[in-house]
């Protein structure tokens, strides 16, 4: 009997945004749990923050190809004019930053390191976005079915998110990297190297997901709501989508949030090891292996890949961390 | 017709419950053997008139919930029959329940577990019509406001959602949804113990009125006795899976035969302290429930009961009518005849009267 206690507690927080809200007008409204949460969203300045650099970060790598077209930025320019061939470095300080290169130029080619970022911007979200897609999908199906069914299906499913994780991820996204040849999935090239890179970290992290999922449907199950739907005559489909599932978009997307920084540091770190995705495709974590190879020679170089990720990981995390706290106050 | 109404039971009972039995097991180790099982309900049976409410009273444990679960078919019965207006239901499938579960409905306990945070009120309300695909006269948007109107709420909240309620509120809500395909029965389990007393009394008189207005059959399952006996035409006792008194309301309380169900009376809280000073004497049961993994011997209350003798301990008391309409399982019952004068020897480690009753608080 301790939900009586818990939801007051939670309405009583709701109370003042209530009156707040309603104060200016004669009448005051009835609102939704989504408009709630997006009141309690905009008082979070962090999360704010968070959400305005995402945007603009998906902005930008959807945007990639028509923004570097129209400020005349090419990834894959050469300009060996700008690098100073003895020391292996770019002539000028900082670099070489310039008015026609603003965060330098690459060491070894004299490449635009501006259109280097914002080309490798898409690459990471797209490969981030679509392994947490794929994390999301397994690991919701297969949670949720492992919590509302139990018994046997929760035993093997239970054991199967064990055995992913106890594989060696890093070994097998190596190796399974290192031998996929061009043709398979009949993709070639860079498109092969994506999907290979969503497959692989996102068939590795669905157990993390799932095992929210599991543990949410589990309790929720219980709940007096889905007796009463039962005593109604509803189907196991009908009470797992019409009355589980609007109960477990909150978390699902708060920890699909918070799961795409992990993805993105994933993906950095394969590129990083030389299996992730291939020069001359300009990549974050490909930047940050080559600045590793001439940090002597010019150090600035790796912190313009760093802070990207650096940047994008913190957004998404402080997003994530709002978006949790709006959604659902009391896990706090 | 002469003849009907001259049997003592001349209704045809629209809920028939005989020998009702519900073992949960106990399943251990990696092969899941079964260990032992929760003997939650162990051989029940009484009957439910049409337009009468039943209450069921008892401690918590003693498996009342899950009579109510068993009787709605929400859980499978181990053994025993339920019949609703004369067809077994006892081992039907969740396929073919479902054309009954227009006529069986329940209310439930928690009124903040009971409605889904997620939907609206509309939808909440609603959910019946679009379950059994009933299509109401006027569409479905207007039998919901109606039915809002009916439990006293405003016809307008259709698009509010549970959290902009409060507890007595939502709880009327449960009672919208539960009266919205016009059941013939309802099962409320515990359906006023999480509100306040106020709106207790509030929500208990609703379902009053609604029984007067629309004709329907309760049972009302509680443990609070002044609840039970403001709403129930008849009254069963239950303790630990067993039905030891089943009665009319007026005999039960004035006259109760079995010593379980008069220290329950005593136990009732008098918010009148002249009149509680006037009253005589108060039973203190010692100990808990006893486990319903391995319950007692006999009759089941012999651990805690002050009148135990030998027999208590090895016979079973069946549930005998002692008065008219009123049954007791008990060998030495209260206010009736004693059904075992021959067997006095106290059983040993049992309290005495003395331990067991005081006079003044």
């Amino acid at each position: 009997m301790t939900a009586p206690i818990e939801t007051t507690a939670a309405s009583a927080e709701a109370q003042p945004e209530a009156v707040l809200a309603g104060a200016g007008r004669s009448q005051i409204e009835g609102r939704s749990l989504g408009q709630i949460a997006w009141t309690r969203f905009k008082r979070d300045k962090a999360a704010m923050a968070g959400g305005v650099v995402v945007v603009c970060l998906v902005l930008m790598a959807a945007l990639s190809k028509p923004i570097q077209a129209i400020f005349d930025l090419d990834p894959n320019k050469l300009n060996q004019d700008l690098v100073d061939p003895a020391l292996q470095a770019p002539k000028g300080a900082w670099g070489g930053m310039s008015w026609d290169h603003p965060l330098g130029v690459d060491p070894g080619f004299g490449r635009d390191l501006l259109a280097r970022v914002i080309e490798g911007s898409w690459v990471s979200l797209l490969v981030a976005v679509g392994a947490t897609l794929v994390s999301v999908l397994i690991g919701v199906i297969l949670g949720v079915m492992a919590g509302y069914y139990g018994g046997w299906v929760d035993s093997v499913v239970s054991r199967l998110m064990d055995t992913f994780l106890a594989f060696p991820l890093l070994l097998f996204a190596i190796s399974l990297s290192a031998s996929v040849q061009d043709g398979f999935w009949g993709l070639t090239g860079l498109p092969l190297r994506i999907a290979v890179l969503i497959f692989v970290i996102g068939f590795f992290a669905w157990p993390y997901i799932g095992r929210i999922v599991r543990a949410q449907t589990m309790s929720l199950r219980e709940r007096e709501f889905v007796e009463a739907s039962r005593s109604l005559g509803a189907r196991g489909p009908f009470i797992i989508f019409r009355e589980l599932m609007p109960n477990l978009v909150a978390p699902i997307l708060v920890y699909a949030t918070l799961l795409i920084p992990t993805n993105i540091l994933f993906e950095a770190a394969l590129s990083f090891l030389g299996v992730g995705i291939a020069p001359p495709q300009a990549s974050w974590g490909g930047m940050l292996t080559d600045a590793a190879d001439r940090y002597e020679s010019d150090l600035q170089y790796m912190f313009v890949p760093g802070l990207a990720i650096f940047i994008t990981v913190l957004a998404f995390n402080l997003l994530g961390d709002g978006l949790r706290d709006a959604l659902d106050p009391r896990s706090k | 017709m002469s003849d009907l109404t001259k049997s003592p039971d001349p209704v045809e009972p629209l809920l028939k419950v005989d020998g009702l039995v519900k073992h949960f097991p106990i399943k251990k180790g990696v092969l899941q053997r079964t260990v032992g099982a929760v003997q939650a309900v162990d051989g029940i049976s009484f009957d439910v008139r049409p337009g009468e409410t039943l209450g069921v009273v008892g401690e918590s444990g003693c498996g009342k919930s899950t009579m109510g679960r068993l009787i709605t078919r929400l859980l499978e019965p181990t053994g025993g029959r339920v019949e609703f207006e004369g067809k077994d239901i006892t081992h039907l499938s969740v396929g073919q329940m479902r054309p009954l579960r227009k006529d069986v409905q329940m209310i439930f306990q928690d009124p903040y577990s009971s409605l889904n945070p997620r939907h609206t009120i509309g939808t909440i309300v609603g959910a019946p019509f679009r379950l059994q695909r009933v299509t109401p006269e006027g569409g479905v948007k207007k039998s919901v406001q109606e039915l809002l109107s009916l439990v006293g709420l405003n016809p307008e909240h259709y698009n509010r959602y549970p959290h902009e309620f409060s507890g007595g509120q939502r709880q009327r809500i449960g009672i919208a949804r539960a009266l919205a395909l016009k059941p013939r029965l309802v099962v409320a389990d515990e359906p006023v113990s999480a509100l306040d007393v106020s709106i207790q009394a509030q929500v208990v008189n609703l379902l009053d009125d609604l029984q007067d207005e629309l004709g329907l059959t309760y049972v009302i399952i509680a443990h609070d006795l002044s609840v039970i006996r403001h709403v129930s035409d008849r009254i069963a006792v239950m303790y630990l899976g067993k039905i030891v008194e089943l009665s009319d309301r007026q005999p039960l309380y004035e006259t109760p035969m079995h010593p379980y169900t008069k220290a329950l009376l005593s136990a009732v809280p008098v918010p009148d302290p002249k009149r509680r000073a006037a009253r005589t004497s108060r039973i203190l049961l010692r100990g808990d429930v006893p486990s319903p993994i391995s319950p007692p011997s006999g009759c089941r209350f012999h651990t805690r009961c002050w009148k135990a003798t030998t027999v208590c301990k090895t016979t079973e008391p069946p549930l005998l009518e002692l008065a008219p309409a009123h049954r007791v399982a008990c060998h030495h019952p209260e206010n009736a005849q004693d059904q075992q004068p021959t067997d006095t020897e106290r059983l040993a480690g049992a309290p005495t009267q003395d331990e067991v009753v005081r006079t003044s608080e």
